[in-house]
């Protein structure tokens, strides 16, 4: 029998705790520890949001984590994040611009399509990762606890990252078109609406994310669904075409796609244009109720969700 | 008036109420064998419209559901360390799991109190691409710490893991040693009212071993209550205060963790006796302790006991078929090749042992098959018999594998590479 580096090897250590005789003073749970109740829970359930707040840093973590690596081992790293929206714009100026001589309100046609393109490949990204956030890290789903919401919004929060940087390319565009074509559009004082417009999008963005998220760890299908859906969508959404293309009465059918309004909004801010406030208003409450209704839906299924990942 | 009364309460409540707790899974639907190929075209076409409707509504208690965990209640004071065994399947990794809020139970309920720090694998949220400082943070605020937290323990956290010189090279280029480290070293300070802790320790060499063991002390020493599954019972017995058996789903048996485990190995619960006969009874392998935790490259015996009945048995066989985790048998010893079949006298022990070369077998649990004969009489056939278990020991240069590519054997082999233009000859050798 030998002895060396069997289990007989480590120390004989005492029992850690000795067990505390009746009356003794055993340790005793603090007074401010919180209460888990663990139990089957049907139906629909109330957001925990104060553990949203007391987890926030993990979020930070959790886009710091995709931003970092997502350019590592690429030749152009962060540069990809600008060619996407600038490779579609051109594409998308011949063929539309200069084939189809689509209307585009007057304006420079790249101008006008880039100014639709950035909300547009920032939603188009943010939805379909957050749609696989959940299946491409079961092994956080099935090993650890956190507030899963976090999974899509993180997926959500690194588009974020990617839109500050294309803006900045957008800027370049209008410079460039002020200086040597001298036609470009100045924002107005409305710019100070991007704000706004910026967060509903974020709104959009994780309602859709919250429910592809779910319904893609159950059904793998939507793996392959998405990325038709995404561009169904951005054709059903004045991207390519202005909304004034539309007969006056139809906008406001339009507008229920919540991206229409919203991408309306972009152009507006930025083009300088009038905005449409009735399509801007429609959008944004159906943005806020995708947004509602994603995200207590997604709390309803995430009980489930370890057992089927 | 709230406060104390509150305080009251909390004296004399325990740190882990767990009442009833079940848990069923679904195993998926018993399909026939598809008889012509436009049955199974049929049957993938029909797929997913069964899968819809059987997800709709939850179904009863039938052929397709199995419980992992039926009925489980139990209570842990605070500031105990209680254990966890049972065999693979029996319900340890589910109830942790539960507790975790990793998944949610079907029936009953579990009643915590205190913040819980769960541990149930090495290295969750690790990212290959990320350097170890930044993995360091990144999992840390997974495991449920604020940042501050680990700034303040930065320094102890990379001196446990003794990894400092590689803290800015991504982990992907670790070795599985240095990974499982900086891994454990994280989740060893988090400082959790409870600690839940799967398995852990089953990686890494017998050096880091012995280092968590005492780190996990340290935890408890503090009046932290922990909860903890282990397959090493030295570990169990020398760590924890209380021990508790699961066995398909339930509660066999718990207690002080030292007589748990002493009952646990020494009745070998689990072992499905298919022969019996009044002429022997098998008592199990006497020194299973000694071998929870056999390297590779150890040489080790297996000592097999046996109590005979009041005839004397001759030409005895005692054959023994060592399986591994995924059930492929690694080694059939048979007594005839290596001796004369004895005779036994009545009434009296016996103790076979079987004793082994190194074999470099893959770290992992071996089970066995063990049968014993008289001439052709059998005598009695024990399955699923807990022999032992072959500790990962990176130490030795033996390749680390993952569980799912893990092959039979893991010996300390080198390469050797010989470059020669084949002008030369070629390769002669």
């Amino acid at each position: 029998m030998t002895e060396q580096n069997t289990i007989n090897d480590l120390p004989q250590v005492d029992p850690v705790m000795p067990i505390p005789a009746d009356g003794e003073a055993r340790p005793a749970v603090p007074d401010d520890a919180p209460i888990t109740i663990i139990e089957a829970k049907k139906g629909w359930l109330p957001i925990d949001f104060h553990e949203l707040v007391t987890h926030r840093e993990l979020l930070f973590f959790l886009i710091w984590r995709d931003v970092k690596v997502r350019y590592k081992q690429t030749v152009l790293g962060a540069s990809w994040a600008i060619i996407q929206p600038v490779f579609s714009m051109v594409i998308f100026s011949i063929i539309f611009g200069s084939f189809a001589k689509m209307p585009s309100d007057g304006i420079a046609y790249p101008v006008f399509v880039y100014a639709a393109l950035l909300p547009w490949t920032f939603f188009a990204n943010a939805v379909s990762s957050a749609g696989l956030s959940l299946v491409s890290q079961t092994n956080l789903l099935t090993k650890i606890y956190f507030p899963r919401l976090y999974m899509p919004i993180s997926a959500v929060g690194v588009g974020v990252v990617d839109l500050a940087l294309s803006f900045a390319v957008y800027v370049l565009i209008v410079v460039y078109y002020v200086m040597f074509q001298g036609t470009a559009p100045v924002p107005g004082a409305s710019i100070l609406l991007l704000p706004g417009l910026v967060l509903l999008t974020i709104f959009a963005a994780c309602g859709m994310g919250f429910l592809l998220a779910s319904i893609t760890v159950v059904y793998r299908d939507f793996r392959h669904i998405v990325p038709f859906m995404m561009q169904a969508w951005m054709y059903a959404t004045p991207v390519v075409y202005p909304m004034s293309m539309l007969p006056e009465k139809y906008r406001p059918i339009m507008a229920l796609n919540p991206m229409a309004g919203i991408i309306g909004g972009y152009r507006s801010v930025l083009l300088n244009q009038t905005i449409d406030w009735q399509n801007l208003a429609i959008s944004a409450a159906v943005a806020c109720g995708l947004f509602i209704f994603g995200m207590y839906n997604f709390r309803r299924t995430e009980r489930f969700l370890a057992d089927v990942a | 008036m709230w406060r104390e009364a509150g305080q009251l309460i909390n004296m004399s409540k325990p740190a882990i109420i767990v009442e009833n707790l079940s848990k069923r899974y679904r195993i998926g639907l018993k399909e026939k064998a598809n008889r012509t190929f436009g049955e199974a075209l049929y049957d993938t076409v029909a797929a997913p419209f069964r899968r819809l409707k059987n997800l709709g509504h939850a179904q009863a208690d039938g052929e397709d559901t199995f419980w992992a965990l039926k009925d489980v209640s139990f209570e842990v004071q605070p500031g105990e360390v209680v254990g966890i065994i049972g065999r693979n399947g029996a319900g340890k990794s589910t109830l942790l799991k539960v507790l975790s809020r990793i998944t949610e139970p079907t029936s009953g309920r579990a009643v915590i109190h205190g913040r819980v720090g769960s541990l149930l694998e090495v290295g969750t949220g690790f990212h290959p691409e990320l350097t170890g400082r930044e993995n360091i943070y990144l999992n840390g605020a997974i495991l449920g710490m604020k940042r501050a937290e680990i700034t303040r323990k930065f320094d102890e956290i990379v001196a446990f893991s003794e990894i400092e010189k590689f803290l800015d090279t991504p982990v992907k280029r670790y070795s599985s040693g240095m990974y499982v480290r900086l891994a454990f070293a994280v989740a060893a300070h988090l400082e959790p009212e409870i600690l839940i802790v799967d398995e852990v320790l089953a990686v890494g060499d017998v050096e880091f071993q012995r280092k968590c063991l005492g780190k996990m002390k340290d935890v408890a020493g503090c009046g932290r209550t922990v909860l903890f599954v282990s397959h090493q019972m030295n570990a169990v017995e020398s760590l924890c205060t209380k021990a508790l058996i699961l066995s398909e789903g339930r509660v066999a048996a718990s207690g002080l963790a030292g007589e748990v485990v002493r009952d646990y190995l020494q009745h070998n619960k689990g072992v499905t006796l298919k022969v019996v006969t009044k002429a022997v009874e098998f008592l199990g392998v006497l020194n299973r302790h000694s071998l929870d935790s056999v390297a590779a490259t150890d040489s080790f015996e297996v000592a097999l006991g046996f109590r005979t009945g009041p005839e004397e048995l001759n030409a005895v066989r005692i054959d023994m078929e060592l399986f591994n985790e995924r059930r492929e048998r690694v080694i059939h010893t048979r007594m005839k090749y290596t001796m004369r079949p004895p005779n036994m006298r009545p009434n009296s022990d016996v103790k076979c042992r079987i004793i082994f070369p190194p074999l470099h077998l893959s770290p992992g649990a071996y089970r066995a098959t063990v049968w014993m004969s008289a001439g052709r009489t059998p005598l009695f056939w024990a399955d699923d018999v807990d022999v032992l278990t072959v500790s990962a020991t990176p130490a030795l240069d033996i390749p680390v594998y993952e569980e799912d590519y893990r092959p039979v054997l893991a010996p300390a082999y080198r390469y050797d590479l010989q470059c020669c233009s084949s002008g030369d000859g070629g390769l002669a050798t």
